[in-house]
């Protein structure tokens, strides 16, 4: 596999104009400020920013988790903004994976009913084991989270978003718990999921070193995209360190 | 299965303690509504096909003598369909093996056919030969309690003269399921007795040939019964009709129908109670395993899990627990059914008397344990339901702590820093707080109620027997007579003291509000007959007017001092006005009292007495008793012991049962209650305490903190429950205050003292097995985790 892609420029996720004020008590917080957005099919986006930027807020809202208090959201043909409860819920599960930072799996449930939790509400996945083994746990599956050291965990996590085959790969920090050995692991299996399934990836992260692996760069700032970089050479996961 | 159900599962099993606990105080509520339900169905299922089987009357009357003739008079009444005419008499019996005499109530049988009401179940051996004068059929319940079998033989006093009478069945009658001595609250099988003889017999007897005096009517379907009382009473009253009455009036019948208003309201009360906490708990688990998985919620939803499956998820674990609890609560209380079936069979005498558990108390029970968690949940899940996604990725904000009242009052370094994080976190959780406060409360207050009524029924025995009923005897008479009677009486061997009674039949009246009552006239300065006010306060009876039950008054809706009318049924039969002097704390149906002379004013007649109370040398007793058979004008005798100790073998014993099983349950709440508090309090604290073990705390120093809270919940918890027992009790009181039985609210300290030590206890428990898992607590492993 070359380690330069050429973009499709199939758009997957437009965005425009999207802001999102919270109410904190008395004092609004504007966590995003008209934000113009689009992410292309099959595509390695890493959105950079510190915390407090709005990138988690955005995923979010890309994800259906959230909606905007302004602007819109397109997924393919369809307007998000415009979305009730149950049709997001529909599109979470049919075309969404998420991974979170703190990989919010299941502790009552082994590493293979954690993925099976998915596979049995989705349309077309793959099974929990073959999903597993793509993050290289098919060893492990019968365990539960808390015998998983941290970076098994979010291999299960990442198994678990990508077991739905999902369209998009929506992953919030999925490093930032972790050292930067296990990091790299997790990332390495993010990006083959990316490569191999063809699934249009977005990593949050405050971490610049991660975005050497991207495609492109989208840098945030105070709820605005401050600048939007290509990668001419796109880094093997495995080959980062920080 | 899927993973989702499979978490389920794996989550119960998690709170497997705290699950049992909730579960075991639904089953509690469940078995005893499905108890009282399945009685009451048994018991009325029972009643009604008895009552049809063998033709139980709608309304009878008893008069002095009337010929035949009327009883056709009588059937031509609109609305009458059967009727009966027959005779009932009351017999002295010797009974071999008893010292002392029995009370036989002989009604009589058409010789040669059925009667057409009221027919008998012939339990063991015949059914009388026509004209044969020597034999009778006798109730169940006196032979069982003698020990009397067919073919023995009775010696009765009828009409002056010994007679034996030949046992040839044993039968049991609609009209004596619950088989009392007129006048008594209590069956005293040994020494009260029904027996059956030919009609024939008896008439001659008692000089009734082609009379009667005694007549029990069925309707037909729809007619009045007040109508056809008015017209029977008019009918009857020439020939000293003692006033008719209606089948809710029947004493048998009141008493059966006692039993089943008691059912149905236990069956409401206390389940909603048990069902009520069950739903604390349960809101109160529930919301803290819903915070605890916040993140979990926010994975399922972002997933693609709609908010329902989400909401289905936590209820199935609602759902799990009760169905836990019906699976516990339900064969429970069929197998309390069954016990209680057994105790109601020495009480009632039914020809049979299935206990049956229908399937739609069954389904209820499910449905309201349902109902009552689904609505304890509800709270909860909801806020799973609507906990939007990207909320609960982050953590809860952590709670805003300032200063407690005691640091407010700048009295805070006085206090040590262990006993100021006990009060911060009670304090800035006022509702978490209070809300466990009450939750172990109400454990308290159920113990208080499931004990108060034993307190109840001691005081009313107390009472009854020892400051009304001072007499250790009494005697009635077969009819009236001259105040003389009572030299006769005093110069008995072994009577040491007595005193005249005179018993008149009334109906009083107040607007359209009648009841019949006896009136009880007692000498003014009575010994033996002592009388208490509201208060319990012995009172002296007035000269003039009555002193009446308080349930009378309330029944009536007259107030002291107000007049009612009073229909004389006997003699002269005067209606008169009469003055309510007071009212009186009595417990069992209802009653009035009179100064005697008042009464012989208001009668119209010389000095005449129908019965006579004594106080009775023990060592005379069987003297005395040989002495009584002999007199032909004793229709009657109790010994105030044999009411005891009937009381102490039969209801006694029913009612440390239901203690027991109360007591039982009670204890279940306050262990669930206080283990619930416990572990949801160390769920809730794991990570902070960790954190003090590690920065150098001591085990007993943390588990201080965790079991001071715990101890402060507790202590304050237990006043406040025993007041809401009172409260409880008091309610159950006012429900229960029936006209056949009421319960005075009398809470022992005793009582009190016990629901506390149960809770404390209870809450020593709790605490210690939150201790054990204090010093597992695996620091490093608590602290890793994020909550």
């Amino acid at each position: 596999m070359s380690s330069t892609r050429s973009t499709q420029l199939e758009s997957v996720f437009a965005a425009r104009k999207i802001t999102k004020v919270y109410h904190m008590g008395e004092v609004d917080v504007h966590a995003l400020r008209g934000v113009d957005l689009d992410l292309y099919r099959g595509e390695f986006v890493v959105l950079l920013g510190p915390s407090g930027s709005g990138k988690s807020t955005l995923l979010n809202i890309l994800g259906g988790l959230d909606t905007p208090t302004a602007g819109s959201v397109h997924y393919l043909d369809n307007e998000l903004t415009n979305f009730d409860d149950a049709e997001l819920t529909r599109y979470r599960r049919d075309h969404v994976g998420f991974v979170f930072q703190f990989y919010n799996l299941i502790p009552s449930l082994t590493a293979r009913e954690n993925v099976a939790l998915i596979t049995e509400i989705a349309s077309n996945p793959m099974s929990p084991s073959d999903a597993l083994a793509m993050v290289d746990l098919g060893d492990r599956e019968d365990h539960f989270p808390a015998q998983l050291s941290g970076g098994e965990q979010q291999r299960v996590a990442i198994a678990r978003a990508v077991a739905k085959q999902p369209d998009v790969l929506l992953c919030d920090e999925p490093t930032g718990a972790l050292d930067v050995e296990t990091g790299v692991l997790v990332l390495d299996a993010i990006q083959k999921i990316n490569r191999n399934l063809g699934t249009t990836t977005a990593v949050i992260t405050h971490n610049a070193v991660i975005a050497e692996m991207a495609d492109r760069v989208i840098h945030l700032s105070g709820g605005e995209i401050t600048s939007v970089d290509k990668n001419s050479q796109v880094c093997e996961a495995s080959e980062l360190t920080w | 299965m899927s993973s989702l159900d499979r978490k389920t599962l794996r989550d119960l099993w998690h709170m497997k303690g705290q699950a049992l606990a909730i579960a075991m105080v639904i089953g509690c509520g469940i078995a005893l509504f499905v108890l009282s339900r399945s009685l009451l169905y048994s018991l009325t299922l029972t009643q009604t096909t008895y009552y049809q089987r063998h033709h139980f009357a709608d309304i009878f009357a008893s008069l002095v003598r009337a010929p035949d003739s009327l009883g056709e008079r009588i059937a031509e009444i609109p609305g009458v369909e059967r009727l009966e005419t027959r005779i009932v008499v009351s017999v002295n019996l010797t009974v071999e093996g008893l010292p002392e005499p029995a009370m036989g109530r002989v009604v009589s049988l058409p010789d040669t056919r059925k009667p057409a009401l009221n027919q008998l179940f012939l339990r063991q051996g015949r059914w009388l030969r026509p004209r044969r004068d020597d034999e009778v059929l006798v109730s169940e319940a006196f032979t069982l309690a003698n020990n009397l079998q067919v073919g023995d033989s009775l010696l009765a006093v009828i009409n002056g003269r010994q007679k034996r009478l030949h046992i040839v069945g044993i039968a049991l009658s609609p009209e004596y399921i619950y088989e009392i001595k007129p006048g008594d609250i209590l069956p005293d099988n040994r020494h009260f007795g029904v027996l059956w003889m030919n009609q024939e017999a008896l008439s001659i007897a008692y000089n009734l040939e082609g009379a009667f005096n005694d007549v029990a009517i069925s309707l037909l379907r729809g007619a009045s019964s007040t109508e056809v009382i008015q017209r029977l009473d008019e009918l009857i009253k020439p020939y000293g009709g003692l006033g008719s009455y209606a089948r809710k009036d029947q004493s048998s019948h009141m008493f059966v129908d006692n039993e089943i208003e008691q059912n149905r309201q236990m069956g409401l009360i206390m389940p909603s109670v048990f069902l009520g906490v069950a739903a604390f708990l349960l809101n109160v688990v529930l919301s803290r395993i819903i915070n605890l998985q916040r993140e979990q919620i926010a994975a399922l939803k972002a997933f693609g899990y709609s908010r329902w499956e989400v909401g289905g998820h936590y209820m199935k674990l609602v759902l799990l627990i009760v169905a836990c609890g019906l699976s516990f609560g339900i064969p429970c209380g069929a197998w309390f059914g069954q016990v209680v079936t057994e105790m109601y069979a020495k009480l009632f005498h039914f020809p049979t008397f299935t206990y049956r558990l229908t399937y739609d108390v069954v389904l209820i029970a499910a449905l309201i344990s349902i109902a009552a968690a689904a609505l304890g949940a509800l709270g909860a899940i909801m806020r799973a339901v609507t906990l939007p996604p990207a909320e609960a990725m982050r953590p809860e904000p952590p709670t805003s702590y300032g200063p407690t009242v005691l640091e407010r009052l700048r009295l805070g370094h006085f206090v040590p820093p262990v006993v100021s994080m006990i009060l911060r976190q009670l304090e800035r959780h006022p509702i978490k707080t209070s809300l466990s406060v009450l939750a172990i409360s109400l454990a308290a207050a159920i113990i208080v109620v499931g004990n108060f009524m034993e307190d109840s029924v001691d005081y009313i025995i107390d009472a009854q027997f020892r400051l009304v009923q001072r007499y250790d005897m009494s005697i009635v008479t077969a009819d009236l007579r001259s105040d003389r009677a009572i030299y006769e009486v005093a110069s008995m061997p072994g009577v040491m003291y007595c005193e005249p009674t005179r018993a008149v039949s009334t109906r009083m009246r107040a607007g359209p509000r009648h009841r019949r009552v006896g009136i009880q006239g007692v000498q003014a300065d009575s010994k033996l007959y002592g009388l208490m006010d509201i208060d319990g306060n012995t009172i002296s009876l007035p000269p003039d007017g009555l002193l009446v039950s308080r349930k009378l008054a309330d029944i009536l809706e007259v107030e002291v001092g107000e007049t009612i009318q009073v229909e004389v049924l006997e003699g002269k039969r005067p209606t008169i006005q009469v003055k309510i002097a007071g009212t009186l704390q009595d417990f069992t149906g209802l009653s009035a009292y009179m100064n005697l002379e008042a009464l012989g004013r208001m009668m119209r007649e010389s000095p005449v007495v129908n019965g006579v109370h004594m106080m009775v040398d023990p060592l005379m007793q069987d003297e005395l008793y040989g002495e009584l058979r002999t007199v032909p004008w004793v229709s009657g005798v109790t010994v105030k012991q044999h009411a005891i100790d009937s009381f102490e073998t039969t209801v006694g014993e029913n009612m440390m049962l239901m203690k027991r099983i109360n007591l039982l349950f009670a204890c279940v709440i306050a262990v669930g209650v206080v283990y619930n508090s416990a572990r949801i309090s160390l769920s809730e604290r794991s990570r902070e305490l960790a954190t003090l073990r590690v920065i150098g705390f001591t085990k007993g120093e943390i588990s201080a903190i965790l079991l001071g809270e715990l101890a402060i919940i507790t202590l304050l918890a237990i006043p406040l429950g025993l007041w809401f027992g009172y409260l409880l009790a008091g309610m159950l009181v006012s429900v229960l205050d029936l006209e056949m039985f009421r319960f005075p609210l009398v809470v022992e300290r005793t009582t009190f003292g016990m629901a506390a030590a149960i809770v404390m206890l209870s809450s020593l428990v709790s605490g210690l097995i939150v201790r054990r898992r204090l010093d597992q607590l695996d620091l490093i492993a608590v602290l890793k985790s994020r909550e």
